[in-house]
């Protein structure tokens, strides 16, 4: 604890000085403590000014937490790059997960308008904030999407390309292998034998079995 | 969760590659905990000591003396607690069948070892991108296996 208060009183005049100490840094650490705690939020405070909440928290205590603070003078600094950051790979990810397939615009430009800032921009904050480019995580999602779909194998790999604005097959499986190192079908054949749907090892007469439902090249 | 460095477990037993895998993983952009052991013994005895956190990563070489790489893997992925440890195989054994079997056992990873320190160190900071992108975009796990 770093109060003091020095009380000053003068006997003849109804005056009274006090002279406070404080340490800032503590001050503000009660605070962001007290109103965390008050909202029923979980977290861990770490140096810099960095808050980390344990659990989910709702857009209206955020909203609650931040007005609390702003009286103390307290800003939330990071929160709007993160969540542009968050709604940039919602955007991608819905963007991927839709029934009816990518958009026909071009993809940077709808980014744009759904996120509601300049690409540019975005690409940028991404850049600096995800280890990795909006370019390259549209990649890993569509390849993310792409094993989902294998996997539920209700399609075939000409339909998944289709549905993923591949302009092939050749090039679904070229950027399946980039990405993952891995071919569609062995893929498909790794989990289902994680999963011990087969027993078979590589090699065997299976994969020309899946190679032929998926339209796939295999090796 | 941007900020906190990633936990990560080497288990070599070539004095050699842990010095080149810690120079490489120093010079990645993501931040790490790095903790290095002998071999398969010492890193399952590691693990189960409770003092020590749940890593987020650990990489296997394949030949270790007492314990190998794919015991370590079998017993590793034995444990439900550990579902969540992105296995890194890191050999340099790599015929297609040899690789297919450790996914198949549950590593996520395969790393074939590069003898060019440049080439290691891209291919470790494309790893932790990854696995960092898995995290925190909660990608489903299952599907998590990449051949490099």
């Amino acid at each position: 604890m770093y109060f003091f208060i020095v009380l000053v009183t003068l006997n003849t005049i109804e005056i009274m000085k006090l002279y406070v100490k404080y340490d800032i840094h503590y001050a503000v650490n009660v605070i962001i403590r007290e109103k965390l705690t008050e909202l029923g939020l979980e977290f861990e405070l770490g140096g810099l000014g960095e808050i980390e909440i344990l659990n989910e928290i709702s857009e209206t205590k955020l909203l609650q937490l931040t007005s609390y603070l702003n009286h103390y003078g307290i800003d939330i600094v990071d929160n709007l790059k993160s969540t542009l950051v968050q709604k940039t790979k919602d955007v991608i990810r819905e963007m991927i997960y839709k029934e009816e397939g990518l958009p026909t615009s071009k993809i940077s430009s709808y980014i744009a308008e759904k996120v509601n800032r300049s690409y540019g921009y975005l690409h940028n904050l991404f850049a600096e904030n995800t280890y990795t480019s909006i370019g390259n995580y549209i990649i890993m999602q569509k390849i993310e999407r792409a094993k989902q779909l294998i996997m539920e194998g209700d399609l075939t790999l000409t339909e998944i390309s289709y549905k993923l604005s591949y302009s092939s097959v050749a090039h679904l499986s070229y950027q399946f292998k980039k990405t993952t190192g891995l071919t569609p079908s062995s893929f498909q054949r790794i989990i289902k034998r994680r999963r011990g749907e087969i027993e078979t090892a590589p090699g065997k007469e299976i994969i020309t079995n899946l190679a032929s439902t998926n339209a796939s090249n295999n090796k | 969760m941007a900020n906190k460095p990633l936990d990560i477990i080497l288990a070599e037993d070539d004095e050699d590659d842990r010095f080149f895998f810690k120079e490489a993983i120093e010079k990645v952009k993501i931040k790490t905990d790095l903790t290095m052991v002998n071999d398969g013994v010492e890193l399952m005895e590691y693990l189960k000591n409770p003092e020590n956190g749940k890593p987020h990563v650990v990489f296997l070489d394949l030949n270790m003396p007492r314990k190998g790489g794919i015991e370590c893997l079998e017993e590793i992925r034995a444990n439900k607690e550990y579902n969540d440890v992105t296995i890194v195989i890191y050999s340099t054994s790599a015929s297609d069948n040899d690789i297919e079997e450790t996914f198949v056992k549950g590593a996520n990873i395969y790393i074939r070892k590069p003898n060019d320190f440049k080439i290691l160190q891209k291919v470790i900071s494309e790893v932790l991108s990854i696995n960092w992108q898995y995290h925190t975009s909660g990608l489903n796990k299952e599907h998590f296996v990449l051949s490099i």
